[in-house]
């Protein structure tokens, strides 16, 4: 088994816009299916929303000084909106549990795999 | 390991040949190596000392009864030498060495569904959608084809340190994503099995495509034929077979001795391979009765209508248009819109050809601006005709096509 990541992508500004209400109803029912079927499959290992990027803040450390600056690390139009950490056996098999994220979140899922802990 | 020297070169086995044979057979091998040893680089490195030790020993000792089965064997027995010398991994170790010993006599039987499944698992492997399609034809000629990293970069024109980064990075991929080893599921087959017909394919038109290394047409046909002794079931698979053979069948013609290109109008049709055609029609009368269509297939019997006819002007036009209407409504493509066009212009005149062809957007594909040129030709409108083969000639990839398209295309018809 392999964990991989899971991350949703979000562009500024669409967020919220191009679903309707009903939408979003049907879209967070079935991130909650996708999340019971994740955990009763054994492929969960953590998962969930973040908040908008401005709500970020980045920790530095510069000639031994620990700065402290408001804001995203990259001010970028497209922004991570949340994310799977999953265990899957291999790649095929995470790429069906990214269809389906996909299909629940209406965005495009982006796969990748962590390094081995004890490679 | 002591080399028995014999009198003279038995079977007059020399280097060339040793490498010729080596390259059939060391996509199986390396196949098998991967499925063992669960790492690509460790049965590549291995199959390629199998390739050093068969250098020595061949020449003097002549071919092995099974020459396949000894260099899997060789390069397994390496294999277990370098992963006991790493010696991490006993649980592999184990693994390699449960393959059966004997394998390299004559009959090993029960090898050989194993090791067919084995060369299905790479090129499914080799193919998988997670890599860009780049990364699948170098793979697939590289492991599969078993041709080296120089020879897949002299083929697609690129640098061999471009091509070996390529590689190192698709199976840097392959193995951090646990990209699997294994034959997709019947259900997952019609998703999967597109993008390795399309590797193929791909290899087969950049042989055809002139400044790449022609020996890549014999090399898509190979893997071709591999696919579908593999995929028998598979009517598709059968369908790309009988194209590359029938389109291939035309290959001496396709260029005059100065190397400048023939239409097929003007092709000497005695010269055609007769049996490439006779295999390639087989096959496509064996898809017909199966009944199960598809873009490949079409295609090929649009070859087999060409090369069925005994002139230019017997062609059966009618039916070469139906089965691009066929082709059309699965791939509606402007390309197959184009070829089609090009049908109908045969049976209906230029005029009514032009008509379709300017509905087409493909004003970065050059055999739109030939056609268009040709059919303009024709209608005696030569200021356009011109402008239409300059046009064609600037986009053209060749140099034979650019001189052909200079020229004007054909002189007479």
């Amino acid at each position: 088994m392999a964990k991989y990541l899971l991350s949703v992508h979000s562009a500024e500004g669409e967020v919220g816009e191009s679903m309707t209400e009903e939408e979003m109803q049907q879209s967070w029912k079935q991130i909650q299916v996708l999340n019971e079927e994740l955990k009763s499959a054994g492929a969960w290992v953590f998962g969930g929303a973040l908040h908008e990027p401005d709500t970020a803040t980045v920790v530095r450390v510069s000639e031994g000084e620990m700065l402290t600056t408001d804001g995203p690390f990259v001010e970028s139009r497209e922004h991570l909106g949340g994310f799977y950490i999953i265990e899957a056996e291999d790649l095929d098999a995470a790429l069906a549990w990214a269809s389906k994220t996909t299909a629940a979140v209406r965005k495009p899922i982006e796969v990748r795999p962590f390094r081995d802990a004890d490679a | 390991m002591p080399d028995t020297v014999r009198d003279g070169t038995p079977r007059g086995l020399d280097e060339a040949e040793v490498g010729r044979i080596f390259r059939e057979e060391s996509g199986r091998s390396v196949a098998t190596l991967i499925r063992v040893c669960g790492d690509i680089d460790v049965a590549e490195d291995a199959v390629q000392e199998a390739f050093a030790v068969a250098l020595r020993k061949w020449p003097a000792d002549g071919l092995p009864p099974n020459p396949g089965g000894w260099i899997t064997t060789t390069a397994r027995n390496r294999a277990i030498d370098r992963l006991r010398r790493a010696s991490r991994e006993r649980e592999l170790l184990r693994e390699v060495a449960a393959l059966s010993p004997g394998n390299a006599d004559p009959g090993m039987s029960e090898e050989v569904a194993l090791v067919q499944d084995d060369r299905l698992r790479l090129i499914f492997t080799c193919c998988h959608p997670a890599l860009s399609i780049d990364a699948q034809v170098a793979l697939t000629l590289r492991l599969l084809g078993g041709l080296s990293t120089k020879e897949v970069a002299r083929s697609f024109l690129v640098a061999e340190p471009t091509m070996a980064r390529r590689l190192v990075r698709a199976k840097r991929k392959i193995k951090a994503a646990r990209v699997p080893y294994r034959v997709p599921d019947e259900h997952e087959l019609p998703g999967r099995l597109g993008p390795v017909l399309a590797v193929v394919y791909l290899v087969y038109t950049t042989g055809l495509d002139g400044g790449a290394d022609p020996g890549l047409c014999p090399e898509a046909i190979r893997l071709a034929r591999i696919l579908a002794t593999l995929l028998p079931d598979e009517p598709e698979v059968a369908g790309l077979l009988a194209l590359l053979l029938l389109t291939e069948s035309r290959g001496a013609t396709r260029t005059a001795p100065d190397g400048s290109l023939v239409l097929l109008a003007d092709q000497d049709r005695n010269r055609w391979d007769r049996a490439l055609i006779d295999e390639g029609r087989t096959i496509v009368r064996r898809c017909l009765r199966r009944n199960r269509s598809g873009p490949y297939q079409l295609q090929a019997a649009i070859n087999a209508v060409h090369v069925e006819a005994a002139t230019f002007e017997e062609t059966d036009w009618p039916q070469i248009i139906a089965l691009y209407d066929q082709l059309l409504a699965i791939a509606p493509t402007p390309v197959v819109a184009l070829n089609r066009a090009v049908a109908i212009g045969e049976v209906d005149g230029p005029a009514a050809a032009l008509v379709l062809v300017d509905e087409l957007e493909l004003d970065g594909y050059h055999p739109f601006h030939a056609t268009r040129a040709d059919l303009l030709r024709r209608l005696g409108r030569d200021d356009e005709a011109a402008a239409a083969y300059e046009r064609a000639a600037a986009l053209a990839t060749s140099a034979a096509e650019r001189d052909f398209l200079r020229l004007g295309g054909r002189a007479s018809r």
